[in-house]
């Protein structure tokens, strides 16, 4: 393994700028312990709240026991007179929308559903009065297989539908074209569900405060403002009644991308009681109850030439989403998306998808980062290594025969996504070469002395990141992400404050966001403050999510920067005595002909001695808000080569990780050192789909890796150091080209580790298509090729 | 994830935690809570008492006597693996409680808390089977000495009455002719394992012992494993081991599923090539 890199920085274009390796301004109280999470708020006069829960993932509920003692602290659906249910709608024609029910009214759709509130001075005696209330349910059958799920004469999740299908999604161009293809490889690839697990699960603090007629919900989100819309909606209320602040947040990767049924009960109860309550979620709810991800089924087949040249593809893909429509992204972004991103950064001349979001009775599932390219990429990948196979030539060149090429840049591929720049082949070439497949070969060939088998994997993808308006209006989700807007603010004393209504649930966002600043102004990082995580003190966005920070907030920070310079200089050429046309900003100072003033000097002239300014000065003043846009909004596509060997126990069927090179592109790189991590802990994340993480479920629909023992997660020891190399291919279309990259890393491995440990198996006529390639399913296949094998003989 | 209300005693000595075990209602000792911890927060147990023997002087006392090392309940893995305690089996010890679950679980789990638990993954439960070790009880009506190999009775089950709790454990001064192998199947580490290998095999002696764990029942253990290395315990007993009889042996046991035995037989091999080696 090589754990050893070199880590010294590169050299960057300005010591704070943008393209600096500057420490991250978070980590001072991130890292002694003393950053401030929902579960460190203390309010006077705190309740804690625990829910009674289902046990049942299908069921009608006949009646709530409550006893006597505390029928003032459990609450009903019956209780929330006029609190609206979460809808999630789409404007995809064929849609069926679900009510997810705040607390649980006629009918239970999954194990975990909420169905009584109560509350208490501890969260212990919360849950010891939620264990005292009966429930009497009448199970039904539970719809809990997705393919099944789709069957005529399924039990219904929703029976007013007919049948079980949020959406079907459907294209197709020149099929037929492919189908006399030489090679044809069939398969059915699959990903399991899993669980995004963030270090702190979600949280909330719900109090009201009656002398601003405000109900303040502090709540650990990626999106703010989006949870003030979904309130808004769901209480009947004035957004201005409705303040959402999201503290620190510990990781989200999605899991605090949406409105929980939670944050409507606490609200609601803050108001019944007068007192503030807080729910902080348990591991366990997080694994049984709120949200999963990832679970695909594909069948799909790849048509192609003897010289491995892509003819076309053909594929039916279903998306498990759940019982909910989650808001804001609904049931079928997922399975919607899979159709338009199935190509990946290939060219090919036919495709044909169809899929289908399918309601079951398990927890919704939510986009999990890099949301359906995982399982996309998962799916496609191993399908080119058994293309590979089948024409007998090394999946590299495969597909760098089929790879979009540099010159072609920028590209509308078979379903129009616009892939704006970048070098597909030599980050391949890149990785081919860093992993050594020759030397790889070699070894292969020679055997190893401890009896396991030696394979080497690869796989690359792009990825559409910061997707703008012209892209969400065609979903016709609850958000459509416009201008994003940013407030550069000078203060008295020199100072910069940024407000921005992205969150940063771990990205850095507090110096990455600085360093744009800098860039701008030349005001000293240090001195430079980033608002968020607070709707009454920022302006409004869709959030964070969809790796859209640095383009779309630095994007504003920029250029609310840039207008904040102008009005400066506006001030700084009256105080120089100059015309405005003659001076420049420089280094954080206004540069006159002959002489210079700093912005902290203007801005102590404008707060503090306003008698100094001439009385025609510009009235524009020191705070500036401005929306941005990339030139064009269609989305940045960065992208990466994975390359990895391992060595796989035929005995055990244990895959250990040799080596992993990582060779990506997300454009003019802001922070690289931050854009490591990210790739770090993307790559532990795919590392977790590919061989640990799973939430199976039996035929009752109830979930059977219910505690942190039984759902595995990779630790430190599980994942290796990667071999990281940047390229820097700056996008055409946005502010210092830069591209979304921080949902990457848990895009690839899944695929790249899948392929490698093919490669391992091949000679014994073992396949693993199914994400987590467990020691269990290696050995099941290798003792099951070993009877055929046994048997033919 | 909050416990049921429950009581908790922590007693000064041996003596009152024997009066507070004999007390009414359910009672649960906490050696450590490394297992009692999460099951009382997931509400798998609610005792009314929770006695808490963590803490005693009396549990802690390690003493080799005769050829025994005779260790207290609530000797910690970490002690072990620190090397705290007189070694008397040439390492073996050392290196099994160095790969238990996690450092932070080492520091607070003890070999007591662990063997009472009997949880079939663990550790000891087979360790202990196969270094013929003998555990100490008592009660407020007296003291008995069990084989480890009595001592568990199935999964989460042992020989431990109401009232009733494990004092020592009295390890057998190791032979110098025996050999030892222990191996372990996780999916990572610091996981729960799936297979557990123990072997102490003394060719000198012609006597092997052999122990099947993590089979979510009792370890299997086998006193005379002799049919298991073609019928004598030989210098060359790494070749002599036999994989079918130990695959049939699992049959018997009544494990029917395939890769469960390969797996079982895989970790055992490497095992008895760890003692040859």
């Amino acid at each position: 393994m090589r754990n050893e890199r070199d880590i010294s920085p590169a050299a960057p274009a300005s010591k704070q700028g943008v393209g600096a390796r500057v420490p991250r301004k978070e980590d001072d109280r991130l890292m002694r312990g003393r950053g401030q999470f929902v579960g460190d708020i203390r309010l006077a006069g705190l309740q804690d709240v625990a829910f009674v829960r289902s046990p049942l993932a299908h069921a009608r509920i006949r009646a709530i026991h409550i006893p006597e003692r505390y029928r003032d602290v459990v609450f009903t659906s019956a209780d929330l007179v006029g609190i609206k249910p979460i809808r999630a709608i789409t404007g995809l024609a064929g849609f069926k929308p679900s009510d997810q029910p705040i607390l649980a009214t006629d009918k239970i759709r999954q194990v975990g559903e909420l169905v009584a509130m109560c509350v208490a001075p501890t969260r212990a005696e919360a849950e010891d009065i939620a264990a005292s209330v009966t429930l009497d349910l009448e199970e039904l059958p539970a719809v809990y297989d997705m393919l099944k799920a789709r069957e005529p004469g399924s039990p219904l999740v929703h029976e007013h539908w007919g049948d079980n299908v949020f959406l079907e999604s459907f294209f197709e161009l020149d099929i037929t074209q492919a189908l006399d293809a030489p090679i044809k490889v069939t398969r059915e690839i699959s990903t399991a569900r899993q669980c995004m697990s963030p270090l702190e699960g979600r949280g909330v603090i719900a109090t009201f405060d009656h002398r601003l007629d405000q109900l303040t919900l502090y709540t650990g989100s990626q999106m703010p403002h989006i949870v003030r819309n979904g309130l808004s909606d769901c209480l009947e209320m004035d957004q201005g009644q409705i303040r959402i602040v999201s503290p620190d947040v510990g990781g989200g990767f999605g899991h605090k991308g949406i409105l929980l049924p939670e944050e409507v009960c606490l609200s609601w109860l803050t108001m019944k009681r007068g007192f503030p309550v807080r729910w902080i979620e348990d591991r366990r709810e997080h694994l049984v109850a709120s949200s999963n991800c990832r679970e695909h089924h594909y069948k799909i087949t790849v048509y192609a030439d003897r010289d491995g040249t892509l003819r076309g593809i053909d594929c039916e893909a279903t998306v498990d989403s759940g019982a909910y429509s989650s808001y804001p992204f609904s049931a079928c972004l997922e399975a919607a998306q899979v159709v338009s991103i199935l190509p990946g950064p290939y060219q090919m001349p036919a495709y044909r998808c169809r899929t289908y979001s399918v309601a079951t009775n398990k927890c919704p599932i939510l986009p999990y980062r890099g949301v359906a390219r995982t399982g996309v990429c998962f799916a496609l990948e191993l399908m080119l290594d058994l293309v590979a196979a089948e024409a007998g030539l090394e999946p590299g060149n495969v597909r760098l025969r089929n790879l979009v090429r540099p010159e072609q840049m920028p590209f509308d591929n078979i379903t129009k996504k616009h892939f704006d720049s970048g070098d597909y082949p030599e980050a391949l070439r890149r990785a081919v070469a860093q992993i050594d497949i020759d030397g790889i070969r070699a070894r292969q060939r020679k055997g190893e002395d401890d009896g396991r088998l030696i394979g080497v994997g690869l796989s690359i993808y792009c990825e559409q990141a910061a997707h703008g308006t012209s892209v969400y209006s065609g979903w016709g989700i609850p958000m459509v992400p416009g201008h994003e807007q940013a407030t550069a603010r000078l203060t008295p004393d020199g100072g910069l404050e940024l407000k921005v209504g992205v969150h940063s649930h771990g990205q850095g966002l507090e110096t990455t966001l600085s360093q744009v600043a800098f860039e701008m102004l030349g005001v000293d990082v240090a001195k430079i403050r980033v608002v968020h995580g607070d709707t009454a003190m920022t302006p409004y966005s869709t959030g964070t999510w969809g790796s859209r920070c640095m383009v779309m907030a630095g994007g504003a920070v920029a250029t609310a920067c840039h207008e904040l310079g102008e009005r400066a200089k506006k001030i700084g050429a009256k105080l120089l005595q100059v015309d405005e046309a003659n001076v420049v900003l420089v280094d954080g100072e206004i540069r006159g002909p002959n002489g210079s003033v700093t912005l902290k000097e203007i801005a102590h002239t404008w707060y503090r001695r306003p008698q100094d300014l001439p009385g025609d000065v510009d009235p524009g003043g020191l705070e500036a808000t401005s929306g941005y846009k990339p030139q064009r909004d269609s989305g940045t596509f960065s992208y990466a080569a994975h390359a990895v060997t391992v060595a796989v126990d035929p005995d055990l069927g244990d895959v250990e990780i040799l080596d992993y090179v990582i060779v990506e592109d997300g454009g003019v790189l802001v922070n690289p050192m931050i854009v490591d991590g990210q790739i770090y802990g993307g790559l532990a994340q795919g590392i977790g789909t590919a061989l640990y993480e799973e939430m199976p479920f039996d035929r009752a629909g109830q979930p059977l890796n219910t505690t942190l023992a039984d759902y595995l997660l990779p630790g430190p020891t599980e994942v290796p150091m990667p071999w990281l190399d940047h390229m820097e291919t700056p996008s055409p279309y946005t502010k210092f080209g830069v591209k979304g990259i921080g949902e990457g890393g848990a895009i690839a491995p899944p695929a790249a580790i899948g392929n490698a440990v093919n490669d391992a198996l091949r000679g014994l006529g073992v396949e693993m298509l199914q994400s987590p390639i467990t020691p269990r399913r290696v050995l099941e296949g290798i003792l099951a090729a070993r009877d055929a094998k046994r048997t033919a003989a | 994830m909050k416990p049921a209300p429950f009581a908790y005693e922590r007693p000064r000595d041996v003596a009152s935690a024997l009066a507070a075990m004999a007390g009414d209602g359910v009672v649960k000792v906490m050696a450590g809570g490394q297992s009692l911890g999460p099951m009382l927060n997931l509400r798998l147990v609610a005792p009314d008492t929770i006695v808490d023997i963590t803490g005693l002087a009396e549990l802690k006392h390690v003493e080799v006597a005769g050829e025994e090392l005779v260790i207290g309940a609530c000797v910690t893995h970490a002690d072990i693996e620190d090397g705290r305690i007189p070694d008397v089996t040439r390492g073996a010890m050392q290196r099994v409680a160095s790969a238990i679950a996690y450092r932070a679980v080492r520091n607070r789990g003890t070999i007591g808390g662990s063997l009472s638990h009997a949880d079939p993954s663990a550790d000891w439960v087979s360790t202990f089977a196969a270094l013929c070790a003998t555990l100490s009880l008592r009660s407020a009506k007296g003291a008995r000495l069990v084989a480890m190999k009595d001592f568990m009775l199935g999964a989460l089950e042992s020989v431990l009455q109401p009232g009733e709790m494990l004092e020592a454990v009295r390890v057998p001064v190791m032979s110098p002719s025996a050999r030892w192998g222990y191996v372990k199947s996780c999916r990572k580490t610091g996981e729960f394992a799936h297979a557990i290998g123990a072997v102490l095999i003394d060719p000198e002696a012609g006597r092997a012992r052999v122990v099947i764990g993590a089979v979510e029942a009792a370890p299997i253990i086998v006193d005379n494993a002799e049919e298991l290395f073609g019928g004598r315990i030989t210098n060359d007993f790494k070749s002599r081991f036999d994989a079918r009889v130990a695959d049939t042996l699992l049959s018997k046991a009544g494990m029917s599923d395939a890769a469960d035995r390969h797996i079982h037989v895989t970790i055992l091999r490497r095992a008895v090539a760890e003692a040859a080696a």
